[in-house]
């Protein structure tokens, strides 16, 4: 064995010796002369060779010849890379992976590396057990290999951490054993003892991931930024890490609306970074990832604590000067300013801007629209909190029917206790009973109530109840509205009837109500006495899905999770009650990651798997391709590779040269030599031929009866070809042809509007007006002529001057008769004036002719000027045939003329004012 | 006969692209012969020369009388007087013209018969005698046929010498060859032909590959009949002192034309033909 490189036959080796000798043989052999027959060579009599070494092989040939067979040596010695030369173990082997939510950054490959270990000790016949730490502690069986094999690839990863590893130490084994531990590399709760425990029963081996592992802590407000923290385990070199924030878009698309940078420093594990977002992108966002790093350590849910709720503060009167401590909005200012955005303005002002909560502090009266505004704002979802006071009090505001903007009737005027001028003392608040948002909240007993507005009782007041007094009169009352709600609270929001405004428990109230959020972690008091329903879960590589029917979690375990980390029962997510959301996160704000240290005498590896890679096919690939190199290079120095070189130089020179336009360019002279009748290629051989041979024929024609005379018809492909220099395209449709594409339809739209003219055949006269539904042609025709820029349409009409560009026509068959043919729609103001044959049409060649004569067929002539196709019957037909030329020469008279003939009406007028 | 049919199609496609040749006559009295070449002065032949008035003695049937219609006088419409001249062509056959340079290039004994014969289409069509060497030169268009047959005929030997015999004095000569082997031969032609008053023109049919020498690695050259050879290390190295010899080769060819009062031309079987005859003619009427 040489360093990781081994040979299977290493003897074979001593073979290289005799690479000097090859050299020397080689060295002097020339290359054989070639005999050439030349003319010329009494020229060269008498010429002597300047330089005489070239009778010597080349040296670069000889290097190439010594390291072929250099590479053939070597190969057939056997090399063998990265040698696998562990020595197997005996007795039974415990693998153990960690399986939380570090293992999820390469956990494939943790997986091929059990595999394999599982693979060696199945070959060396030892009995295996398997162990994921992050599930409960069980007994630890040692079975066959095979047994293992299903049951790991089954295996992933959790999204938490392995929690207390001593309880794991008490369902080892008796007997000795050897541990391999593919560890994540992170000091987890009781795992020195655990160490301990295996190194006392055998060897450890534990396999490491040498890649770092990076982990985001929860965000955090600081100074109306977004905060966040990341750390990272292997603190060594700087390394710069992005975080994105995700969430839905306004058309409710996840998608990344923020990103930010973590820079580390060398040596340092945490870092931190801001994002600074308006609250309208910060309150969309639900997730923060760290870019790159696939685990759920990486990803941190957000909850309501970033969420700033936008609250209307609307109070009855204009504020006093200097009574700013009795002002109705003061101590609700003080409570929600820090946590949510306020807007001021009058309630017609601030509905537009769609608050989360309007409070209204002791606001009787309401403008019918202003009600009817707030109501179908808190249909939508909005939360109205309204506080009492002594306008309310007076008012008839819900007095004798429940106002639609009211929790509960009120009795008129109220009740004060505990004042000078009353019996009893100022009452206590009452334990929040079950099901109300409060309950749970500790009451502190200082809180009294003076004075308060009563609720008439009502059926409902006891379920709308959601805070008392002591003496059991409501304190808190509430009520649905469509997807809102109206909450009212019977005291007012200053201080002046009751001191629960000044208290803890005010701020924690409207915390509960969601009316404001908490900035920082929950606090176990925050979630007790509430049940939490998972909404969404992450997996250990980071991804949420939907939790799904899941029962919820007590308050109280879920504080305990949010502290200490989430665990099997409890895996990380979103979870809600009623209108609150709480995150937890794998990662909290103190969470550690600590390395994992290893007792003396643990082996420690990688992970990654190095197989050995036997090297012969490669080296004698190599020589095989060094001999044909010196085959060709062997030709080169004696002269013979002459032709083949350029011929092989030629081809790779054609392969690389670009297409140049050079065809095009023939085409486009070819076109422009003179008239050229063109017809569309469809693609269908047939009717392609018999199209130009119909352009053929009337070409003939032409040149026969008329000045104009047509060079060779061309196929046009609409697709590649340039369609200006066509005065004429007849297209034949076929059913199943393609359609153009849409540059091919601008081309044909621009050929169209410049003068061309297409004539459309759709060829199923014989078919078309038996059965009143359209032929498939006819079908094709409408979806090609769809893109198309085609005018209204009408069949041919009498005075068209179609029917007189050159030969006087009334019918237009080609070869089926009878079939109407259409063209441009006339200008439906010109009418028939006494005394002339034709309307006075306006000017324009018609852009197109459908019909579906098939005159292509009776134009065709075969290459001795025969007919092709037969055209009805005997001289009749012929007749027919006759009338079809007559109608193309026609056609191809209105192309290039235009309605010349048309203008020709106006000559009896013309002469006339010439006064003949 | 299919490849000589082939042969003078193709020599008569190429004779009919130029006009017909009007060799320069220098030596009247010694071809009296009736042909197109102007004398510049009335006497027998088919050009319009002059109208001079009618004299006593002029035959009735000598006057021209749409031109006498137009006066009161009688005119007589004289001819010009129009000579031809013999023209000797001496192709090449030895084996070295059989060489061609590359699988599609016809051999260089090809291209030399095919001027040769394209360059007879013109001389006879223009009224002139033509035969080749040992031949006596005739007129009409029957003679192409013997020029073909008399073109046939291959030398055995490597290097081809100029034959003299059959050139009439003070004709016209033609030599095609590649003027490859020892120039003595062609001296002497010379020497020999301008002491009959025969000038002419030298056309040096060669290859391509003799023009480049595009050689290379150890290669042993051999003439086309073996009788000569040479072997080299290195063809490549032989380049710059071969093109020299070459060019040697020419510059003694043109010397040697100029001083006997002949044409000399180095035509390549790679480039068209019409390039080579076009020169031909006009050396021949005594051009450049």
């Amino acid at each position: 064995m040489i360093g990781a490189l081994a040979f299977t036959s290493p003897l074979l080796l001593l073979g290289l010796i005799a690479l000097p000798i090859l050299w020397l043989l080689l060295r002097a052999i020339p290359p054989a002369p070639i005999r050439r027959r030349f003319p010329a060579v009494a020229l060269l009599l008498g010429l002597q060779d300047e330089d005489r070494q070239a009778d010597k092989t080349p040296w670069w040939l000889l290097v190439l010849r010594a390291l072929a067979v250099a590479a053939a040596i070597i190969g057939f010695a056997g090399p063998v890379l990265n040698p696998d030369n562990r020595a197997p173990g005996t007795g039974p082997l415990l693998i153990m992976l960690d399986g939380g939510w570090a293992d999820a950054r390469d956990w494939p490959r943790r997986l091929d590396k059990a595999n394999g270990l599982l693979a060696e000790a199945g070959r060396a016949g030892r009995p295996v057990a398997v162990v994921r730490l992050t599930d409960a502690p069980d007994e630890v069986k040692f079975q066959n290999a095979d047994a293992w094999t299903g049951r790991l690839a089954a295996m992933e990863p959790l999204p938490f951490v392995p929690q207390a590893l001593e309880n794991w130490v008490k369902v080892l084994p008796d007997a000795a054993f050897d541990t391999y531990w593919l560890s994540d590399g992170i000091a987890h709760a009781g795992r020195d003892a655990l160490a301990a425990a295996l190194d006392a029963k055998g060897s450890v081996t534990a396999f490491l991931s040498p890649r770092p592992i990076f982990a985001l802590r929860p965000a955090g407000f600081e100074d109306g930024a977004i905060a966040l923290r990341a750390a990272r385990l292997a603190s060594t070199d700087a390394a710069d890490v992005d975080v994105i924030a995700r969430g839905p878009d306004p058309s409710g698309i996840d998608r990344e609306l923020a990103r930010g940078s973590f820079a580390f420093a060398a040596g340092s594990a945490e870092a931190t970074t801001k994002l600074t977002l308006p609250p309208e992108l910060r309150n969309r966002i639900t997730r923060f990832e760290l870019l790159g790093q696939r685990t759920a350590g990486a990803v941190s849910l957000t909850d309501d604590s970033l969420k700033r709720r936008k609250i209307a503060l609307i109070s009855g009167a204009a504020d006093k000067e200097g009574l700013q401590l009795l002002s109705p909005t003061f101590y609700l200012g003080q409570a929600l300013s820090p946590v949510a955005d306020l807007i001021d303005g009058g309630l017609s002002d601030v509905i537009p801007a769609n608050p989360d909560v309007i409070i209204l502090t002791d606001i009787a009266k309401l403008t019918a629209p202003e009600t009817d505004a707030l109501l179908e704002w808190a249909n939508k979802g909005g939360l109205l909190l309204r506080f009492a006071g002594p306008r309310t009090a007076a008012s008839e505001l819900s007095r004798s029917t429940e106002d639609a903007l009211m929790p509960v009737r009120l009795r008129e005027g109220g009740r004060s206790v505990g004042g000078a001028m009353s019996w009893g003392e100022p009452k206590g608040l009452a334990a929040f009973p079950e099901g109300s948002p409060f309950h749970g909240l500790p009451i502190p007993a200082d809180v009294t109530v003076a004075q308060q507005v009563l609720a008439q009782p009502d059926p409902d007041l006891s379920s709308r109840t959601i805070a008392a007094l002591a003496d059991g009169t409501p304190l808190v009352t509430r009520k649905e509205i469509g997807a809102g709600q109206v909450v009212l609270v019977h005291v007012t929001a200053n201080a002046e009837w009751s001191n629960l405004p000044l208290s803890g428990l005010f701020v924690q109230m409207l915390e509960r109500l969601a009316v404001s959020t908490k900035p920082a972690q929950p606090e176990a008091k925050d979630l007790a006495g509430l049940t939490w329903v998972p909404e969404r879960v992450l997996d250990a590589y980071g991804a949420d899905t939907d939790a799904g029917e899941v029962a919820g979690v007590d308050g109280a375990m879920l504080a305990g999770a949010s502290k200490t980390g989430p665990t099997t029962g409890l895996p990380p997510g979103l979870y809600s009650s009623a209108d609150r959301k709480v995150a937890l996160n794998v990662i909290g704000a103190d969470t550690p990651l600590a390395p994992a240290t290893w007792p003396a005498g643990t082996v420690i590896e990688g992970i990654e798997i190095v197989k050995a890679q036997a090297l012969k096919g490669v080296l004698l690939t190599a020589a095989m391709v060094m001999l044909a190199l010196d085959v060709l290079a062997a030709l080169w120095v004696s002269g013979r590779l002459g032709g083949a070189a350029r011929a092989a130089s030629v081809l790779l020179a054609l392969a690389l040269m670009p297409h140049d336009a050079r065809a095009d360019d023939a085409k486009a002279f070819e076109a422009t030599r003179g008239v050229v009748l063109a017809h569309v290629l469809t693609g269908n051989a047939e009717v392609d031929d018999v199209a130009a041979a119909g352009l053929m024929g009337l070409g003939d024609q032409l040149w026969l009866r008329t000045a104009v005379e047509p060079e060779q018809p061309m196929g046009v492909d609409i697709e590649a070809d340039e369609l200006a220099f066509y005065p004429f395209l007849y297209w034949p449709i076929v059913a199943d042809q393609p359609l153009p594409s849409t540059a091919a339809y601008a081309k044909l739209n621009r050929f169209l509007r410049s003068g061309g003219m297409i004539l459309f055949d759709t060829r199923d006269g014989d078919l078309a007006g038996l059965s009143g539904a359209s032929t498939p042609e006819g079908q094709m025709l409408q979806l090609i002529a769809s893109g198309l820029d085609i005018p209204p349409l009408e069949p041919i009409p009498q005075d068209h001057v179609l029917t007189r560009s050159f030969y006087l026509l009334q019918d237009f068959p080609g070869r089926y008769a009878g079939g109407a043919v259409w063209v441009e729609a006339s200008d439906p103001e010109a009418e028939l004036q006494d005394g002339m044959p034709f309307r006075n049409l306006n000017d324009g060649v018609t852009p197109v002719i459908i019909g579906g004569a098939d005159w292509a067929s009776a134009w065709a002539i075969d290459p001795d000027g025969v007919s092709m196709f037969p055209v009805g019957r005997g001289y009749a037909g012929e007749q027919q045939r006759e009338i079809g030329y007559r109608f193309g020469i026609n056609v191809i008279m209105h192309v290039l003329t235009g309605n010349y003939k048309s203008d020709q009406v106006h000559v009896p007028a013309l002469l006339e004012r010439l006064g003949e | 006969m299919s490849l000589s049919a082939d042969l003078r199609a193709r020599a008569e496609t190429l004779g009919q692209s130029l006009p017909a040749l009007l060799a320069e006559a220098e030596h009247l009295a010694a071809t009296l012969m009736l042909g197109e070449h102007g004398r510049r002065r009335a006497g027998q032949g088919d050009e319009f020369w002059q109208y001079r008035p009618a004299h006593a003695g002029d035959a009735a049937r000598s006057i021209d009388w749409r031109r006498s219609a137009r006066s009161d006088a009688h005119f007589v419409r004289e001819r010009e007087w129009q000579a031809a001249q013999s023209v000797t062509i001496w192709v090449d056959g030895a084996r070295s013209m059989a060489f061609s340079g590359a699988v599609d290039r016809a051999p260089k004994l090809d291209r030399a018969r095919l001027l040769a014969l394209a360059l007879s289409v013109l001389l006879l069509r223009g009224g002139e005698r033509v035969g080749l060497s040992g031949m006596v030169p005739k007129p009409g268009r029957a003679q192409l046929l013997q020029l073909l047959a008399a073109l046939e005929t291959e030398d055995p030997a490597d290097y081809g010498s100029p034959e003299v015999a059959g050139m009439v004095s003070h004709g016209r000569a033609v030599f095609l060859s590649d003027f490859l082997g020892k120039l003595e031969p062609v001296e002497a032609a010379l020497t020999a032909a301008a002491d009959r008053g025969v000038r002419g023109v030298l056309v040096q049919v060669l290859d391509p590959a003799e023009e480049e020498f595009p050689f290379q690695g150890r290669t042993i050259f051999e003439s086309m009949q073996g009788s000569l050879r040479h072997d080299t290390q290195s063809a490549g190295d032989l380049r710059a002192r071969y093109l020299d010899r070459l060019a040697e080769r020419k510059d003694r060819l043109s010397q040697l034309s100029a001083a006997m009062g002949w044409h000399y031309h180095c035509h390549h079987t790679g480039v068209p033909a019409q390039s080579a005859l076009l020169w031909a003619y006009t050396a021949l009427e005594g051009g450049r």
